[in-house]
């Protein structure tokens, strides 16, 4: 007699009925939603009230493929759709989930500024270090002397650091890890699922196709090896000391824990304060459903 | 329809500015989210709005850039609230990518653009009216806008508040289109009362989550779909690339083909229920002048002292020119011998008026480069000469 199937326990959060995935095999995305959907199960939220919201490019899709409100917007503005979301809705827990290429590339205006402002949102990135949607171009995370379609003969441009800019422009939660620290990683979601303000975590996940090719790096497999070997977990390590480079040490953790008024937050003291009892507050229209 | 919210709706006379009389057109039509990024002319609608909406209720963000402030109030229109930004020119240029967005996921919403000459920073503080078609065409793709253009303060707050109902009504971006003069003019302006201001609520669906609700399935007898909110339990998809009444992307042609069918037809089909002009002395006329926003009040006077020299001028204000009054212009063409269009622009909605008259009466551009207003007689010259 066989053993009965068993539904994965991730499927409920996912819209199973728009799988398979685009992504490739051995492609790194999928893991890390995969450690998501454990964050969430993990959280014991209400997901009626989690939204997702994504940008352009692989990692992009992500919102389409989680069974919760989810919005595929524009290249790079994920961030101002999910502020706008999370002021007009403060009653919504609200997640940015893009590439290195959206975020920190055509959307790092909008990445400084809600670090800055401290808007009520959890970020995150993942680095796999390339356009992946597009073939293969070079990001602002494309390590010297990368190949990247857009530079065959080798990148030559500083990389960022990008714990180390989302720590300098105010975040409350910074982390970073890998596709292979699926564990880590998970827990590390949960955590800053459950902080209010400004949250980036920077996952670092294999581009097979285009990244790892290009560069004669291996499969997925051979990637997940690497970061195994090259990983350091160093928790609140200073972050002008976790940048990375080609091939290098890759340190990992978690780097930043703080706390600081989020942008609504801010926004109704100073109101409250200058107005006194002139002042009108904003009354959530996540209070109650459209139906009821 | 409802009654506004009556604590947003500033009752009674005033003395205000466009600017400021869009701001209490949108509080008053229910605008309760609002984002932005300052440029002149328009900085007065956000500058308005941050004193008024914490004392209405309204939230206001100042964006980092117009890229950001025109998805920001989409993102608060999924949210459940009433939203819109504002700009200028060069801001209306970085604003056209998501105008196609708002399109694409009906996403109703109002865009302000108080207008400036171009191209690029062109004159910041001076009039002109150069992106009526970037208003119709500028996004990329076929998609369609509602784009009102009023003519006073009075007309700023009317029609402000109306394009808000229409984004519910349509699920459309809907374009208020002011002009650096109407934008800086102040002129009385009168508030109604809440009960004499109807508002079209947002038309949620009745149908509970589970209950069968499809995002881009419009109700039978309509086009329009019923919209929900994120929180209330949908589990929605919403996203830019073609999708299906699930709001799935697929990307094959069919799906794209039913998808742009029924986006211009939401629209097409109900041209006789948006459009709006103000028409004037158009029986027996020989020359029509259409105008609309700064331009009509000066054309106002050349078409005066036409009149005073025995020429029969009628004059077709547009309010709407998106949709454009084709119907009605089509209606003048074999009586007339010419339309005059002055615009302070080098000749966009007279265009129109020469695609839809379709040469069965001359068409005369008035064009001016923008930085100021036309000086009357050359219109009045270009009537009487149009009339010979
Ligand atoms: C305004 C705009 N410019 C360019 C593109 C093309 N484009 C689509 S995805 C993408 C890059 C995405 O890279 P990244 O964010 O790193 O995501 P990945 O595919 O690597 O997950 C680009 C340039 C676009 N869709 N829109
Ligand atoms: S191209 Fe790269 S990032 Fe995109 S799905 Fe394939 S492996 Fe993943
Ligand atoms: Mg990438």
């Amino acid at each position: 007699m066989s053993a009965p199937v068993k539904e994965n326990p991730v499927n409920k959060y996912l819209r199973t009925e728009r799988m398979p995935s685009i992504w490739c095999p051995g492609c790194g995305i999928g893991t890390t939603v995969n450690c998501f959907t454990r964050a969430l199960d993990a959280s014991g939220f209400d997901l009626d009230k989690v939204a997702i919201v994504s940008g352009i490019g692989c990692t992009g899709r992500v919102a389409g493929y989680l069974k919760l409100d989810s919005f595929h917007t524009t290249h790079g503005r994920a961030i101002p759709f999910a502020t706008g979301l999370q002021l007009a809705n403060p009653d919504l827990k609200v997640v940015v989930y893009s590439g290195d290429g959206d975020l920190t590339a055509i959307g790092g205006n909008h990445l400084v500024h809600a670090a800055r402002r401290n808007a009520d949102m959890l970020v995150v990135c993942v680095n796999n270090f390339t356009y992946g949607m597009t073939g293969g171009q070079v990001t602002p995370t494309t390590f010297r002397p990368a190949i990247a379609s857009t530079t065959p003969y080798g990148a030559y441009e500083e990389t960022f650091n990008l714990p180390r800019l989302a720590d300098s422009c105010g975040a409350v939660y910074v982390a970073r890890w890998t596709a292979y620290h699926v564990r880590q990683l998970a827990k590390s979601m949960g955590e800053a699922l459950n902080k209010k303000g400004f949250r980036f975590i920077e996952i670092i996940a294999p581009c097979p196709t285009l990244y790892l090719r290009r560069n004669k790096l291996g499969d997925g497999l051979d990637e997940m090896k690497f970061y195994r070997e090259k990983s350091v977990i160093k928790h609140g390590a200073d972050t002008r000391e976790v940048n990375l480079d080609f091939r290098q040490e890759i340190t990992v953790g978690k780097f930043v824990d703080r706390e600081r008024p989020t942008l609504e937050e801010a926004m109704e003291k100073q109101m409250t304060k200058t107005l006194g009892s002139k002042y009108v507050p904003y009354q959530s229209p996540g209070k109650k459903p459209a139906w009821s | 329809m409802s009654n506004a919210n009556s604590t947003g709706v500033l009752s009674g006379n005033h003395y205000l500015d466009g600017d400021h009389a869009c701001a209490e057109g949108a509080i008053a039509g229910g605008c309760r989210f609002a984002a932005g990024y300052p440029i002149t002319p328009s900085t007065e609608v956000v500058e308005r709005i941050a004193s008024r909406f914490p004392l209405v209720g309204g939230r206001f963000q100042q964006f980092e850039d117009e890229l950001g402030a025109s998805i920001a109030l989409l993102g608060g229109v999924w949210g459940g609230a009433k939203a819109m930004t504002v700009t200028s020119g060069p801001g209306f240029s970085l604003m056209m990518e998501h105008l196609g967005y708002a399109a694409i996921t009906e996403t109703p919403c109002v865009y302000i653009d108080v207008q400036r000459p171009g191209p690029s920073t062109g004159l910041p503080t001076a009039p002109a009216q150069g992106d009526m078609m970037q208003a119709r065409f500028g996004s990329h793709g076929d998609f369609r806008v509602i784009a009102l253009c009023p003519n006073s303060p009075q007309e700023c707050f009317d029609l402000t508040f109306r394009a808000f109902n229409l984004a519910e009504e349509y699920r459309v971006p809907v374009l208020v289109m002011l002009d650096e003069v109407v934008g800086h003019m102040t002129e009385k302006v009168v508030i109604p009362t809440p009960d004499k201001l109807q508002v079209t609520p947002r038309r949620y669906t009745k149908k509970k989550p589970g209950e069968g609700f499809k995002l881009y399935e419009a109700p039978a007898g309509s086009l329009v779909p019923e919209m929900v909110k994120a929180g209330d339990g949908y589990r929605i998809h919403v996203t830019g690339l073609t999708h299906d009444e699930r709001g799935y992307p697929a990307m094959n042609v069919p799906t794209q083909e039913k998808m742009q069918a029924r986006l211009m037809d939401k629209l097409l089909n109900n041209v006789d229920q948006i459009v709006s002009w103000e028409e004037k002395n158009l029986a027996g006329a020989e020359v029509v002048v259409v105008s609309y926003g700064i331009t009509s009040r000066v054309a106002e006077k050349a078409i005066q002292a036409a009149r005073d020299q025995g020429v029969k001028v009628g004059s077709f204000r547009l309010i709407t020119a998106w949709p454009f009054p084709e119907k009605q212009i089509k209606a003048l063409a074999g009586k007339v011998k010419a339309f005059v269009v002055p615009e302070l622009n080098l000749g966009q909605m007279a265009l129109e008026v020469e695609r839809v008259v379709g040469g069965k009466t001359k068409t005369v551009s008035v064009p001016h480069p923008g930085g100021t207003v036309h000086n009357p007689e050359v219109i009045t010259k270009a009537i009487l000469e149009a009339v010979r």
